[in-house]
């Protein structure tokens, strides 16, 4: 038999009233990979990932998700995937513990491996010495990092991560995301991803959707969609940029103004710089970097991934989106 | 071939997941209701206050019967600790779908049935613990129980917070926020209490349509029969509504969380 993908989409829609939020789909994701779906609040990628777990139904094509069917069988698609919620979904008027084992319970794992697989899940993400505390006492980086223990516990095959580290402070980000490369490299889940951070597709992911208003605007490796960008940025504040004469140098790709700066693409910065700088005019500041991926993201968008912070929850979003639909 | 030989041992597999997944829901519950204490001590001290001074007041009214005022409307207050903590119970789940565990359970593989009969036997069971603790006060007003007495109580008792908890999940499946709280006290949960608390034959003709209506009239009714003797429709009859609306109840509900999303 040949390896089927991890998942399909197949002209995957949903629409609120008239709006499409999520727009005709189409993507497959092998198994194993780590795949980010990236995009700025409200581009549609928690809506994804919520019929991807047939939380939501979709109002147009389907998906298949370890070969099961999205709209027919969602009682085998859930029993084969685990889910990170953006929101917390761990009980915290119980332990560590006592959330592992209901787990086990609710998805139906032999009694005689659950005591090793709870002990197991909590290694691997280090909360084996808190396991008897109760969860109002953890700090968000602890729950999140319990409820990617939890998720892992049936051993699904694909496990989605929605914001996996939203509202989190950067040590706890840092702890998180290396608990996800661990997952990835031993236990070759297959990983699905949401985030709004760049730096976190960037590291984490083999492979990104950059998503836009619904639609997938650029899909590949983090590298090479920054070599769509076809060079090194170079930021020049300054009183009156000669921009016309800097446009007509060779080896400059494309100028732009963002933010009241030039923004400048050039193929080799560090060789061309004093020839900019030379042709510009009067510099106030310049600021010379490679690539990003939000670089390649304002490419194709026009508009930059900003960090508005928090967007209406996973659960908020889905009973106005049910309200909608009706 | 091979498939036919595999079906039963698989189906048996899959009901014994949902078997403990309701076990799961209910274990859940049960753990959640001990540790919050003041929860317990809160919901006795509702039914102690209409005990004494509602019941206090009524006993000195002629019209209860040979029983009085007081011990008449013990089952009635009996009832109204498993009306409201029941239907409340139910309510929560506004909460409980947005942050908690139900979550959690609605990714999970389960059935929306296990998922529902779960709950219910979680806030059923929290109900009677407390409406327990309501029964233990009857013994200083006079009523007298036995065996039997006590396991009609029980059985009456069951049906009728598995009718109230389903009413309350019903409810709360559909509501979006918490702000209809005060709506359903006043509409639902008030007026189904008050109509327990007189005798049937003694209300107002324009009550009566409203009374066979309400769930708690049959309850309350069941009650009283089981712990005085003084009930109005025959015992089966009352079991019988119940039975009914109980299985009613539970198949809304179950359409309800199939409709429910997180």
């Amino acid at each position: 038999m040949s390896m089927k993908s991890a998942i399909e989409t197949f002209n995957l829609t949903k629409k609120f009233t008239t709006i499409n939020v999520v727009d005709d789909l189409n993507l497959k994701i092998e198994q194993g990979e780590v795949f980010g779906l990236l995009g700025p609040n409200g581009a549609g990628k928690t809506t994804t990932l919520m019929m991807l777990t047939t939380l939501i139904q979709p109002t147009d094509g389907t998906a298949l998700v370890n070969g099961y069917d999205i709209k027919k069988e969602g009682g085998k698609v859930r029993k084969s995937i685990g889910i990170v919620f953006q929101d917390p979904s761990s009980d915290d008027i119980l332990t560590g513990y006592e959330n592992l084992k209901l787990h086990a319970m609710l998805y139906d794992i032999p009694d005689d491996v659950v005591e090793s697989k709870i002990r197991e899940v909590l290694k691997l993400v280090d909360l084996e010495d808190r396991k008897k505390e109760l969860v109002k006492n953890y700090s968000g980086g602890m729950r999140r990092r319990l409820e990617i223990a939890r998720g892992l516990m049936h051993q699904p095959a694909v496990l989605f991560l929605d914001e996996p580290t939203l509202g989190l402070d950067p040590q706890a980000r840092e702890h998180v995301w290396q608990y996800i490369r661990k997952l990835a490299e031993e236990k070759k889940v297959t990983i699905v991803l949401t985030t709004h951070y760049m730096e976190e597709a960037d590291l984490l992911c083999n492979r990104i959707a950059i998503i836009d208003k619904g639609k997938i605007v650029a899909l590949d490796t983090p590298g090479n969609l920054k070599k769509i960008i076809g060079g090194d940025i170079i930021r020049i504040k300054s009183p009156e940029p000669n921009i016309e004469a800097i446009k007509k140098l060779d080896f400059v790709k494309k100028v732009e103004m963002v933010d009241g700066t030039v923004s400048i693409t050039v193929e080799g910065a560090r060789r061309h710089l004093t020839k900019i700088l030379e042709t510009i005019g009067k510099v106030d500041s310049v600021y010379v970097r490679e690539p990003t991926l939000n670089d390649v993201f304002l490419h194709y968008t026009g508009g930059e991934i900003t960090d508005t912070g928090a967007e209406g929850g996973w659960a908020q979003r889905i009973m106005s989106a049910q309200t909608r639909g009706r | 071939m091979g498939a036919k030989d595999h079906e039963c041992p698989n189906k048996r597999k899959i009901e014994m997941g949902e078997l403990k997944a309701i076990y799961a829901m209910w274990y859940r519950e049960i753990r959640v209701f001990f540790r919050e204490k003041s929860r317990i001590v809160a919901s006795i001290i509702n039914p102690l206050f209409f005990l004494l001074i509602f019941g206090g007041g009524l006993g000195n009214i002629e019209g209860f019967g040979a029983v009085g005022g007081q011990v008449f409307v013990f089952p009635a207050i009996v009832g109204m600790t498993l009306l409201f903590t029941s239907i409340f119970f139910g309510l929560y789940i506004i909460w409980d779908r947005k942050v908690d565990f139900l979550k959690e359970v609605l990714v999970s593989p389960i059935s929306r049935l296990s998922m529902f009969i779960g709950k219910i036997l979680g806030g059923s069971t929290d109900s009677l613990i407390q409406a327990t603790l309501v029964l233990v006060l009857g013994v200083f007003i006079g009523v007298q129980y036995t065996l039997l007495s006590i396991s009609l109580t029980f059985g009456f008792m069951f049906l009728a917070t598995t009718i109230l908890v389903s009413i309350g999940l019903i409810m709360g499946s559909r509501m979006e926020s918490p702000e209809g709280f005060q709506l359903i006290t006043s509409f639902v949960v008030f007026p189904m209490f008050l109509l327990t608390l007189f005798p049937f034959d003694k209300l107002p003709l324009y009550l009566i349509p409203f009374a066979y209506m309400d769930p708690m009239t049959y309850a309350v009714d069941g009650l009283r029969g089981a712990m005085i003797g003084a009930n109005y429709f025959p015992l089966y009859v009352d079991a019988v509504v119940l039975a009914v609306l109980a299985g009613i109840f539970i198949a809304i509900g179950t359409y309800a969380f199939q409709k429910m999303k997180i």
